[in-house]
């Protein structure tokens, strides 16, 4: 009797118990979809943004490299050559854009061209010297209002005194797409140029370089620091309050908000050592700095993975206790190590406030070409776009966003094939 | 008593407050196989790991007492323990091949110890040590594969060849066949025959058949105390201790 009350009670329980399994998985998987949802809404808001950008507006304007206008003669040398009148070649082709054009019209039609026109005419003209005295038909970057307005960016149904072209540019505008003087096509300037006051003709080609020297700098800095911290405090250490101090200070440095790094760069590297401001040297250093900690977590980490049982038999052989780390532990634990590495230089390529702090958030139009340049990095770049009233810049930052997505992606998974590559089962 | 190798006096052995060993005395004789027995956590193998050192990697393992081998103190600040440990060669729990080749897995000691000066001479010892430790021809015709594709027990005789290329007079051996099937532990137990000629063996082990197969002097250890030594024959069949008595017959332990 007894025993069927028993029973009945653990059949009840029972279904009760899997219908909680049951449950929480059902948590789980709504869990998941709801951050993938989130992630690809994410995604998709970036690129359709962002998308645009890989592409620039070029206009067909018939250029007549006239050497009276140019002021130079086909014997000229390359000097003189670079010295050409180009800009009233320019004007002229202007004038001569649609017939008949009115002075006022014409200034109007001047605003449909980016400011790069000129140099693209020389650039033009350089390559092919032997055009002068003839007319080329030349494909010319449009201005930004122009190629937001094909990109369908900017609306043209708002009252004229709140778009950026009115009625009469418009209506040249128009014309040009009647009669195919206008494309689109691939915007290489986004990855040549540097950035730019003029959205056309800006690039991330030099916030690119930088974040890249700011990397290099925060490698050569942070990973040699943070083996022999890591070795050090893993192998050789004596366990007393003073390293448990220390351990314990490294995890609460990982912790430390990044401005604060920044403002020790401000406060030591610049006005005490005074090293060059807005520099990759100065901002690397200060990643670097904030990097560490992180990294020597991860790197004791991989060590700790070592078996001990390693290091015990390269010792019973009699090796000295560096011979047993740096022949056996370090090499064992170098994959776990560079992993770590690279998680922490991602982390350092997605950091903004430090750099902010140093002055790397100047305007630089040029890319860098060395780690005692002024430059711009890759996040903060996006920051000032973000920041920038020009609707052109809007789909650049969405841009530079994928730009620095790829980036980190590429690390990550360099990141995870070393550690699927050198992994090792015990 | 003239040819003892190793000659332990009163060796107390400390785990931070916890004492593991209580004044061990022991006299063990070269080219003898010599067996340490006894109940889990009785301080066997904190012993063994005395004598080549090897508790210096526990922080708060603390050794007092004498040890002397070949008439030479080696508890002591002055102990040079890396030529101790090449005259010492151990053979731990489970096998532990480095994750290396078979020949650079023996080949490591040698080499870190200027033992040979050319390619030649390597090979030559890797070759004598690997056919010492009965592996040679199972693994003459892959000696580039990591020594961890191994099967257990040939892993194990790797780690034997590993520790007798350094030419080492005294072998350790910490429960060397706990981790191998019944096959493997007779291969090993068969190599412990041969290695005596030449070495001098102390093993740890928790199989009284294996200590009295291979040895031929038994060491009782019980709760950190050595309860009774003697010849292997004698311990296994006529103790005089009766706890030795007890743990033989399987009455605890």
């Amino acid at each position: 009797m007894n025993n069927s009350i028993a029973k009945e009670k653990i059949v009840s329980l029972r279904k009760k118990r899997s219908l909680e399994d049951i449950r929480f998985k059902y948590y789980g998987f709504t869990a998941m979809c709801l951050s993938l949802a989130v992630l690809v809404f994410l995604l998709y808001t970036i690129f359709s943004k962002g998308y645009t950008a890989f592409q620039k507006t070029i206009v067909l304007l018939e250029v007549d490299y006239n050497q009276e206008v140019l002021k130079l003669t086909p014997e000229s040398s390359d000097e003189e050559m670079e010295k050409g009148k180009f800009f009233r070649v320019k004007k002229q082709a202007i004038e001569n854009f649609f017939p008949d054009l009115s002075k006022s019209d014409i200034k109007l039609i001047k605003k449909l061209f980016s400011i790069n026109v000129d140099n693209e005419i020389k650039d033009y003209f350089l390559e092919n010297p032997e055009v002068i005295n003839t007319k080329q038909q030349i494909w010319v970057t449009a201005h930004s209002d122009v190629d937001q307005l094909l990109k369908g960016n900017s609306r043209r149904d708002v009252p004229e005194d709140r778009r950026k072209l009115n009625d009469i540019q418009l209506s040249y505008v128009d014309q040009l797409v009647e009669e195919n003087r206008v494309k689109q096509v691939f915007n290489n300037f986004f990855f040549t140029k540097a950035d730019s006051r003029h959205p056309e003709i800006a690039g991330v080609a030099g916030s690119f370089m930088g974040s890249l020297f700011t990397l290099f700098t925060v490698f050569i800095l942070s990973f040699p620091i943070a083996i022999g911290a890591s070795v050090y405090l893993e192998e050789f250490a004596p366990k007393n309050r003073i390293t448990e101090l220390i351990e314990v200070n490294i995890s609460n440095l990982a912790a430390v908000p990044s401005i604060v790094f920044g403002l020790l760069g401000l406060g030591v590297l610049l006005n005490v050592f005074g090293l060059p401001r807005s520099t990759p040297l100065v901002g690397g250093s200060v990643l670097a700095l904030m990097t560490l900690p992180t990294i020597i977590i991860a790197c004791r980490a991989s060590l700790k993975a070592v078996p001990p049982s390693i290091k015990e038999g390269a010792l019973a052989v009699g090796a000295t206790k560096t011979q047993a780390v740096f022949h056996h532990v370090v090499p064992l634990a170098l994959p776990g190590t560079l992993t770590g590495t690279i998680i922490g230089l991602a982390q350092a390529l997605g950091e903004t406030a430090p750099l902010i702090m140093i002055g790397m958030i100047a305007f630089i139009p040029n890319i860098p070409t060395g780690l005692t340049e002024p430059s711009a990095a890759l996040p903060v770049q996006i920051y000032l776009w973000v920041e920038s009233a020009e609707r052109g810049f809007q789909e650049k930052s969405a841009a530079a966003i994928m730009v620095i997505l790829i980036f980190l992606f590429m690390m990550n998974a360099i990141a995870v094939f070393l550690r699927n590559r050198f992994e090792r089962k015990w | 008593m003239s040819n003892s190798k190793i000659l332990a006096n009163g060796v107390d052995v400390y785990y931070g407050s916890k004492q593991a060993l209580f004044g061990i005395s022991m006299d063990i004789k070269e080219k003898e196989v010599t067996a340490l027995i006894g109940p889990s956590g009785c301080g066997k193998s904190t012993f063994l790991r005395c004598i080549n050192r090897m508790n210096d990697l526990i922080e708060i393992c603390k050794v007092s007492g004498s040890i002397k081998v070949d008439n030479e103190e080696i508890i002591s600040e002055k102990t040079d323990v890396v030529s101790l440990r090449s005259k010492i060669g151990m053979v731990f729990q489970k096998p532990n091949p480095f994750p290396k080749s078979i020949f650079d897995n023996v080949a490591y000691g040698p080499t870190i110890h200027g033992l040979v000066d050319s390619k030649n001479e390597l090979e030559e010892i890797v070759h004598s040590s690997l056919k010492k430790a009965g592996l040679f021809d199972e693994v003459k015709d892959r000696l580039n594969e990591p020594g961890t594709s191994l099967s257990g027990g040939q892993q194990q005789r790797l780690c034997i060849a590993r520790a007798i290329a350094v030419n080492p007079e005294i072998i350790l051996m910490d429960e060397p066949c706990s981790a191998l099937d019944p096959i493997a532990t007779a291969i090993i137990e068969e190599l412990i025959d041969e290695l005596r000629l030449n070495y001098t063996i102390i093993i740890v082990t928790h199989s009284m058949q294996q200590a009295a197969r291979v040895s031929q002097k038994t060491c009782f250890f019980h709760l950190g105390e050595l309860i009774e030594t003697g010849e292997t024959n004698k311990i296994f069949t006529n103790p005089d201790n009766t706890k030795t008595q007890d743990y033989i017959t399987g009455r605890f332990g």
